[in-house]
């Protein structure tokens, strides 16, 4: 049976070509790999070669044949054994060619009512329960130590790494040095070189040595000295660790931490003092913490180290040294995609995260002397984000305010807007309000710095204004 | 002197850059794999690119038509547990570790068999039972990754190594050089082979890189490098065991593959930046299967008939791959939401 040459797309855009002429025959020998025939297409000419070896045949489509569409027939190429007669029969008898189009179209799911159509996944998240989880993080009765936030991460990693050989951290001074911010101190001589290791100065090559290290099934734990360099990093954070597991059809994935400090710190300017959690925040693939405390510092590093998901862990320097009460336990872990409530109350929700919690704190506190009850909701997760406990406060409070030391625009408060449009609508009494960074690079002026971050201040004026109070 | 440190040799003899001298002939059966093997991967990227002229592979499609020497003569250097890793140009490398051709075709046409359930494509499929980790569409992405490989059988101590495929289009990304730099500070197990088609998209490697030689873009870090002619599979595997042997005894290496891509960078490229006359001169002079082939007939290790049949096993090897990748269902919908993370 003679073979058909298809008209061929010869770019992902092109549905028609003008043949501009053929460099074969009728009757001539073809060879795979043989150049036969030149076509225009929308972009460029391109040449045709043969996959098939014989006789080209018949010409069905001649020189300057213009408007030609993707996979007509365009030649016949005989076999080896094949003569002219059988062009004959067969011409007529050639199903007709599907259109490129065809597949996709016929394929295509009636899309109208398909849950994979929805922004949120299959499975719309279940109705906002009235009730939170009463099952406490702490066993009552646990006993605490003051540990700072620094302290819990070290404790958070050396446990980790005490109990799995495969995981190992990486990054710049974290083992001679002791860390550039001491958060790694003491590891390198209880766990060796082997496994604390140092790097160059090179964020973009250890960051994808260490997802190549994930994907080979060691765990990882890449410590960037700020979350500012991490840029030089980001695409490896993101089309090599976000991306790979989606991208393999779940074959492989990549289990590791990138961890470090993030936001501004104090007067070290705009390339030293910048907030990515809504950066990371945007990707799927990725896991994004940004703890407060230092008891969810710990338990929220030991579980992003087990978490067989690349994660983004967001610390604050400011916080480092700051001291809170950790459980005495042995394997202290917390649940990763779950916020915690700091402080109840009734008039107005105010969420916040990572060094914003204190400044939302302390605006309840103010708050309270003017007797508005806030209720002060830690995210503590980025990605993904509980918007469940954000909706079962805000269904009490009818009010909310979202407090970020990042950018307004596209923001966690922008984020948190549309959930209450989508989740909360009715139970809505003010528009929901956000406190952030200003829209500018981080000023280097000490006066200047101050106002382009979140102040108390802004949360309680912002808080009265949605209770309309002044 | 710090240049005494390196050991930059050159293979380059008499008969010109990159050509090998002439060695023994290994085995029959050797020679027929390497022929068999560089047989698949032509064919296979000839169906490919007729399945994507008919629509039934969309986006970019890279194919690894005039290279198949350097895949096939370095896999058989490596041992099993050894990793490989490589770019976009991959559907050679997959196949040259022993990868399903019917699965690799169905991730072409993006099915559900496809080795990423037709969610990666072209680019992106990996098999961990071939030691194959992509498959990589960011330039030189892979080089990184590659040496984090190395250094897994580093931690471990399992005695593998890591070939790490690029291009000369990647030899001029900065993380190349961060990689090299902490591959030899660490003395990472690791080959670099650098896959020099000549052609980094449409701009010719002279255009586009300073310096001589790309094989000696390690020296600054102490790690050697070595040129071989990428035509020629008896020299790239004669190549292949001498740098595999160094990387597992002695850390990195670079190998430079001189090599050519006759077909465009992707399918929507008419390769207008160079001559007919060049491309021409490469397929008829200095084509990897049919050099292998002269070798073999005159050497009388086979004949026209036992190569015949050969071609058609292929044949149908690549259509039986055609038909599997059309039959097989594309994905069905609620795959969109799977992958994406791994449920604990």
């Amino acid at each position: 049976m003679p073979i058909e040459i298809l008209m061929p797309a010869l770019s992902p855009t092109m549905t028609e070509g003008t043949l501009a002429r053929w460099l074969k025959s009728e009757g001539d020998e073809v060879t795979a790999g043989d150049v036969i025939a030149e076509i225009e297409t929308d972009k460029a000419t391109m040449e045709v070669e043969a996959v098939d070896e014989g006789k080209l045949g018949r010409i069905l489509v001649p020189d300057g044949s213009e408007h030609v569409a993707v996979n007509t027939p365009i030649a016949l190429i005989l076999a080896e054994g094949e003569d002219a007669t059988a062009l004959e029969t067969d011409g007529k008898n050639a199903p007709a060619p599907k259109s490129a189009a065809e597949p996709q179209a016929a394929a295509a799911p009636d899309t109208k009512d398909d849950p994979a159509r929805s922004s949120e996944g299959p499975s719309l998240p279940a109705e906002p329960r009235a009730e939170a989880d009463d099952v406490p993080e702490v066993p009552d009765g646990t006993e605490m130590t003051r540990l700072t936030v620094r302290e819990a991460l070290r404790d958070a990693m050396a446990e980790e790494m005490r109990a799995d050989d495969r995981v190992f951290v990486m990054g710049e001074e974290v083992a001679e040095y002791q860390g550039a911010y001491k958060v790694t101190q003491g590891l390198l001589e209880e766990f060796s070189a082997r496994r604390v290791i140092d790097t160059p100065i090179t964020e973009y090559g250890f960051a994808g040595l260490g997802v190549g290290a994930a994907m080979a099934g060691l765990r990882p734990i890449v410590e960037f000295m700020t979350w500012n360099f991490a840029m030089q990093a980001i695409d490896h954070i993101i089309n090599s660790a976000a991306k790979t597991l989606y991208m393999a059809g779940g074959e492989l994935g990549s289990p590791i931490v990138f961890r470090g400090p993030n936001g501004a710190a104090a007067r070290v300017a705009a390339q030293h003092s910048q907030e990515y959690s809504t950066w990371y925040g945007h990707c799927p693939g990725l896991k994004v913490v940004a703890p407060y405390s230092a008891a969810d510092a710990k338990g929220l590093l030991k579980a992003a180290i087990r978490d067989p998901n690349p994660v983004v862990f967001l610390e604050n320097e400011i916080l480092y040294g700051q001291s809170f009460d950790v459980p005495v336990l042995d394997d202290f872990t917390l649940p990763i995609g779950k916020a915690k409530v700091l402080r109840p109350g009734k008039d107005v929700t105010i969420t916040a995260f990572s060094l914003m919690c204190a400044r939302a704190l302390e605006a309840a506190e103010a708050l309270a002397g003017e007797g508005i009850e806030a209720e002060v909701i830690d995210l503590r997760t980025i990605r993904p984000l509980d918007s469940a406990t954000v909706v079962r406060s805000v269904m009490k409070t009818n009010r909310l305010v979202s407090v970020e030391e990042g950018w307004p625009r596209f923001g966690m408060g922008a984020e948190l807007a549309m959930v209450m449009m989508e989740d909360a609508f009715d139970h809505l009494d003010a528009p929901v309000a956000r406190v952030t960074g200003k829209d500018v690079p981080m000023p280097y002026a000490a006066n200047l710095e101050q106002l382009a971050l979140p102040q108390v201040p802004d949360v309680v004026e912002a808080a009265k204004a949605v209770c309309y109070r002044s | 002197m710090a240049t005494e440190r390196t050991s930059t040799r050159s293979r380059r003899g008499a008969s010109g850059r990159g050509q090998s001298k002439k060695t023994a002939l290994p085995d029959a059966d050797t020679l027929l794999a390497y022929y068999r093997e560089m047989l698949l991967l032509r064919r296979f990227e000839e169906k490919a690119g007729q399945l994507y002229g008919m629509g039934l592979i969309g986006g970019f499609c890279h194919l690894y038509i005039g290279q198949e020497a350097v895949a096939t003569g370095i896999q058989h250097a490596l041992e099993p547990g050894d990793t490989v890793i490589t770019g976009y140009r991959d559907h050679g490398h997959m196949l040259a570790t022993g990868m399903d051709p019917k699965r690799v075709m169905a991730e072409l046409t993006g099915r559900i068999d496809g080795y990423s359930k037709g969610k990666g494509g072209s680019m992106h499929m990996f098999a961990r039972d071939k030691g194959f980790f992509g498959g990589h569409g960011i330039v030189a992405g892979q080089v990184p990754l590659g040496a984090g490989l190395a250094f897994a059988h580093k931690y471990r101590e399992d005695g593998g190594i890591t070939v790490c495929y690029f291009g000369d289009g990647a030899t001029n990304q900065g993380q190349v050089y961060e990689t090299f730099n902490m591959a030899a500070l660490w003395s990472l197990p690791i080959v670099f082979v650098i896959e020099n088609n000549r052609y980094g998209m449409g701009t010719s490697q002279k255009r586009a890189a300073a310096g001589q030689h790309l094989y000696e873009r390690g020296v600054a870090y102490g790690i050697p490098g070595e040129e071989v002619d990428g035509m020629d599979v008896l020299a790239v595997r004669d190549a292949a065991d001498k740098a595999t042997a160094h990387a597992r005894k002695d850390g990195p290496i670079i190998l430079e593959a001189l090599t050519y891509r006759y077909r465009g960078h992707s399918m929507s490229d008419p390769a207008k930046y160079r001559t007919k006359d060049e491309v021409q001169e490469m397929r008829e002079q200095r084509d990897p299967i049919e050099q292998l082939k002269k070798k073999m007939v005159d050497a009388e290790v086979t004949d026209e008939d036992q190569l015949k049949a050969m071609d058609r096993d292929i044949r149908e090897i690549v259509n039986e791959s055609a038909r599997f990748a059309q039959d097989s269902p594309e994905p069905d919908p609620a795959e969109l939401w799977t992958d994406v993370l791994v449920e604990a």
